[in-house]
């Protein structure tokens, strides 16, 4: 057989098994992402099935599925709500970052990874999964809630954040020696600034260069400028997906709307080949070492996100069981915790950091939605009652 | 006193609007980006969450404004009668066998005969608020008129066609 059948042959059975897993996971109505990582690993190296062939097309998809990723986030909001956000729940974000990042960089430390290694962890323990959590609030009949602004408010903080963190990571991860990594550090914050400043004034017009009302016209347009802007950050050392995410934010109105429309099939494609890709290069060897150390991570940052839900939510006057709802909603970590560490693996960062990330998000992922419905058991809302009541009581007296 | 309206964003998702009515209940339509509309009832323990949401398609968001937006029509009238003298307002059944079952409403000439207006029309499907002269009557449609006592009689016997 030539090479070119069998290339064809096993990127055929891959996308085939994906489609398997993931009609799978929604029959058990979990996101499909655990899925797709688990079956990497198991087809991964060290897997059950080593794979060879297509590579090249496994690698390119997946860095294609990041950046389409991080562009669709963009074109979830506006630069006006990102700005919003930022001025009205700026202390909630604080709190999160601080409550969140800290235990990642924490055990990065104490497992003698280093500091780069520290700031990729605290990352990852950081930004909770806006696809999974939004879903999950859409599924769970939580839209209408009151609490769920403050959730939405928090989400759109971390990806904004992630703006200006994953440039830093970047120049951090390539800089050698503190010098040189500050420079790239400043720059990367200015090219991002000067990005984020373009889409904020001048984003009609990028959406005006884009637009069209032909599908394919803006297809092409908007993968087109996406792609080279992407890589034009990459060559400045910026990330590729942060000028993914800045065009996006950029595109705003009907243009937004409808690349969003015509863009959803390709993201779903090839951010499935991401995951895929991620659990394909993780070692399943690396796996078992970790696991401890990911569900002791796990317990304590799902814990700390409860916290941050919890103290958010009581900012904004929500009633005590609105309050662990906003918690617990926080806790599944997801696409951007493996972005991340796919970025500093890449990297040359020590390899069990993925199978960290991988374990942690598995477990995070998978527990986050059981634990998102604990508020809605009766003898928890009976107990948040009580407390409520109790404490109407004292603020009457 | 006009109910207060409030709004709430939600990134990525949508916006919110609530109405908290006098007797403490949240309401609240929620209108999805993706042009869905949801609409949602705040449980009574715990006013922040949402007891019962109910997903509206684009006919029944039409169909549940009209129906509301004509009761609203009516209880605007019944307050009208308390305040001007000598003004009623009156629901007319149009029965089966009424000559104008299938004719438009112009043709009762209403208006010039009994100097009355149809400022709606009841019926089962909803509220035909300020019919024109063009609407068709069906057997089975309450009229609502306003009027003089007299004119509203005269009207009623009109319909009839006695």
């Amino acid at each position: 057989m030539d090479h070119d059948a069998l290339v064809l042959i096993e990127i055929g059975a891959l996308i085939l098994g994906i489609g398997l897993l993931s009609r799978l996971a929604s029959w058990i109505g979990i996101s499909p992402i655990p899925l797709i990582l688990l079956g990497g690993l198991a087809f991964g190296e060290g897997g059950l099935f080593p794979f060879s062939q297509g590579e090249e097309f496994i690698e390119i998809g997946a860095e294609i599925g990041v950046i389409l990723l991080l562009l669709m986030l963009g074109l979830e909001y506006t630069a006006k709500e990102l700005v919003g956000n930022l001025r009205s729940s700026k202390v909630a974000g604080l709190i999160d970052m601080l409550l969140n990042a800290t235990p990642g960089a924490l055990l990065a430390l104490l497992l003698g990874w280093g500091p780069v290694a520290a700031v990729a962890m605290a990352g990852i323990t950081w930004i909770s999964s806006s696809g999974v959590i939004a879903r999950m609030l859409q599924d769970l009949g939580r839209l209408a809630n009151r609490e769920t602004p403050v959730v939405l408010s928090i989400l759109v903080i971390e990806d904004l954040a992630m703006a200006f963190y994953l440039p830093v990571l970047t120049a951090l991860l390539i800089g050698s020696g503190f010098g040189a990594a500050t420079i790239s550090v400043v720059i990367a914050l200015a090219v991002v600034m000067l990005i984020l400043f373009i889409a904020l004034r001048h984003g009609r017009w990028v959406s005006r260069l884009v637009w069209s009302k032909e599908a394919d016209v803006l297809l092409l347009s908007v993968l087109g400028l996406t792609l080279l802007v992407a890589g034009l950050a990459a060559r400045a050392n910026v990330s590729a997906a942060v000028g993914a995410f800045l065009v996006g934010i950029a595109i705003s109105g009907p243009a937004a709307k409808h690349a969003q429309r015509v863009l959803t099939p390709l993201r779903d494609l090839f951010a499935a080949v991401f995951f895929l890709f991620f659990g394909l290069s993780t070692d399943v060897r690396d796996i078992v070492p970790m696991l401890v150390p990911a569900l002791a991570l796990a317990v304590v940052t799902m814990a700390t996100k409860v916290l941050t839900g919890y103290l958010a939510a009581r900012r904004s006057g929500i009633g005590e069981a609105g309050r662990w709802r906003a918690g617990f909603a926080l806790t599944p970590r997801g696409e951007f915790s493996i972005v991340i560490a796919g970025l500093a693996v890449v990297a040359g960062v020590d390899r069990s950091l993925a199978a960290l990330a991988t374990a942690y998000v598995l477990i995070t992922m998978v527990a986050g939605p059981l634990l998102a419905r604990i508020p809605d058991a009766r003898r928890f809302k009976d107990a948040a009652l009580r407390i409520q009541t109790n404490r109407n009581a004292r603020h009457a007296s | 006193m006009p109910a207060h309206v409030e709004r709430a964003e939600l990134p990525g998702i949508g916006v919110r609007h609530d109405i908290v009515t006098d007797a403490g209940r949240r309401l609240s339509v929620l209108n999805l980006r993706d042009g869905g509309r949801e609409l949602a009832l705040a449980d009574q323990d715990d006013p922040d969450r949402a007891s019962e949401t109910i997903d509206l398609t684009d006919d029944e968001a039409t169909a549940l404004s009209e129906v509301l937006g004509g009761s609203l029509i009516l209880t605007q009238l019944a307050g009208l009668r308390e305040q001007v003298a000598g003004l009623s307002i009156e629901q007319i059944p149009v029965r089966a066998d009424s000559p104008f079952v299938g004719r438009p409403l112009g043709d009762t000439k209403a208006r010039t005969r009994t100097r009355c207006s149809i400022v709606a029309i009841l019926r089962e499907t909803g509220v035909l608020p300020a019919p024109g002269p063009a609407d068709l009557l069906h057997s089975g449609d309450t009229l609502v008129a306003v009027g003089t006592r007299d004119g509203l009689d005269h009207l009623v016997r009109l319909v009839a066609g006695s």
